[in-house]
């Protein structure tokens, strides 16, 4: 369960958001909605601890952030506008030395099988530079499959770019994830079907 | 210590390994840059050979910490701008072992050739053997610690324009020592005295550095991404 009490985010003189409170039962997803420059990307980095907190506190499962310190980074997984992939690297070497980082040893075979299920054996094995914006966005993605040890997902954007396939693939995932008791936050300009608890949070 | 970190200590010097060697132009590019910096001075200077025994240390010196500090612009930047920072930040593992990891894998990208290509760049200055020696040794301890050094530079100036100048300014004052006691142990050796002296010295800088910098470097690269 994810917590936020009055939190608050104050950028130079301007208030992105004020006195914020949420809660985010086992198994349920937060959509965050607002226009550009509403705070989105700066919610979801203090959710996930990369940004420090103004104001209040943010606590998962009962215990806050920062009583939970690099600990809690084992409980999340946080998909960024950017896609945290090297262009020099193939999907494939991305997606395992990417996840070896994390603490998730993956073989070769099932990095591959990831990749083919969602639809990138062809390119699995070229630099990802190559590809187009939609492919590097479902490389990123390809992640989640590992990550299912992780409850917390933080998504930002994450059906930016995406073909109607593959964004009915992710909402696909990300229904799995919290009926196997896992939270997803994430944000979002379309509206996307997640047949599961969604609330809403509108940043003004 | 888990064996957590060890693992994705390895993971990221392994992927970092891995784009230097898809990415040799960088590397090239820093081997070329100490090469020719220190082939500038005799043609510059003239060739006598006893005014180029006496600069030879100095100057080869000088050009290591130059390339080793024109290197730096590449060792956070493309992490800081593609997410994988993030990424390292979020793994859940000691982020100063991480950041160690990098700096290690940067090292043998751009520190490492410039040790094998010292001696030879000493014998243009006539330096003779035992001073070559020494020379090869300083740079293989002294060039780590610039790494170090300058990681903390590079990872306080993520995201800010004209990050290269900055960093220059920023670590090259703390580069001085190293340089002295370089310098210093190949003047001494071409001299015929003993350079144990200073090689030891900067045994105990790179020492001070493993053991502090990953610190320093992984608390400004949280600064940084906030």
């Amino acid at each position: 369960m994810l917590e936020a009490f009055d939190i608050a985010c104050v950028r130079g003189s301007r208030d992105l958001f004020r006195q914020l409170s949420f809660r985010v039962v086992t198994g349920s997803a937060l959509r965050i909605r607002g226009s550009n420059g509403a705070g989105k990307t700066s919610l979801l980095r203090i959710l996930s601890g990369l940004s420090p907190l103004d104001e209040g506190r943010v606590s998962w499962n009962g215990q806050t952030l920062d009583k939970f310190g690099d600990d809690y980074a084992k409980q999340l997984l946080y998909v960024g506008h950017s896609n945290a992939l090297k262009g020099h690297l193939s999907a494939l070497e991305n997606l395992r030395l990417g996840l070896a980082i994390q603490g998730i040893e993956v073989s070769d075979i099932q990095a591959a099988t990831a990749l083919a299920t969602e639809g990138l054996d062809a390119t699995a094995d070229i630099p990802v530079q190559w590809l187009s914006a939609g492919q590097k966005r479902r490389v990123a993605l390809t992640r989640l499959m590992f990550c299912r040890v992780r409850p917390l997902w933080i998504l930002d954007e994450p059906f930016s770019a995406l073909d109607e396939e593959a964004i009915y693939r992710l909402s696909g995932r990300i229904v799995q994830h919290l009926n196997s008791g896992g939270v997803v936050v994430y944000t979002t300009h379309q509206d996307i079907e997640i047949d599961a608890a969604v609330q809403t949070l509108e940043l003004q | 210590m888990s064996g957590g970190v060890w693992q994705a200590a390895s993971a990221v010097t392994a992927r970092d390994m891995l784009l230097a060697t898809r990415r040799r132009a960088d590397v090239l590019t820093t081997v070329f840059f100490f090469a020719i910096v220190v082939s500038l001075f005799p043609l510059g200077v003239g060739a006598e050979p006893a005014i180029l025994r006496s600069i030879g240390p100095g100057v080869v010196w000088v050009a290591a910490l130059l390339a080793s500090l024109l290197a730096l612009g590449r060792l956070f930047a493309g992490d800081f701008e593609d997410g994988t920072l993030e990424q390292l930040v979020l793994s859940g593992e000691s982020l100063a072992m991480l950041v160690l990891a990098k700096v290690a894998a940067h090292w043998v990208a751009t520190g490492l050739p410039l040790v094998l290509l010292s001696p030879l760049l000493g014998l243009q200055f006539g330096l003779p053997g035992e001073a070559l020696w020494v020379l090869t040794c300083s740079v293989a301890i002294g060039t780590p610690v610039l790494s170090l050094l300058g990681a903390i530079g590079a990872a306080l100036t993520l995201g800010v324009r004209g990050a290269g100048a900055l960093t220059a300014l920023l670590v090259l004052p703390l580069y001085v020592p190293v340089l002295i006691f370089g310098a210093g142990a190949v003047s001494a050796a071409a001299e015929g005295m003993q350079a144990g002296g200073h090689l030891s010295l900067l045994g105990a800088m790179l020492f001070a550095a493993v053991a502090l910098a990953p610190w320093a470097i992984a608390a400004a690269v949280r600064i940084g991404l906030e």
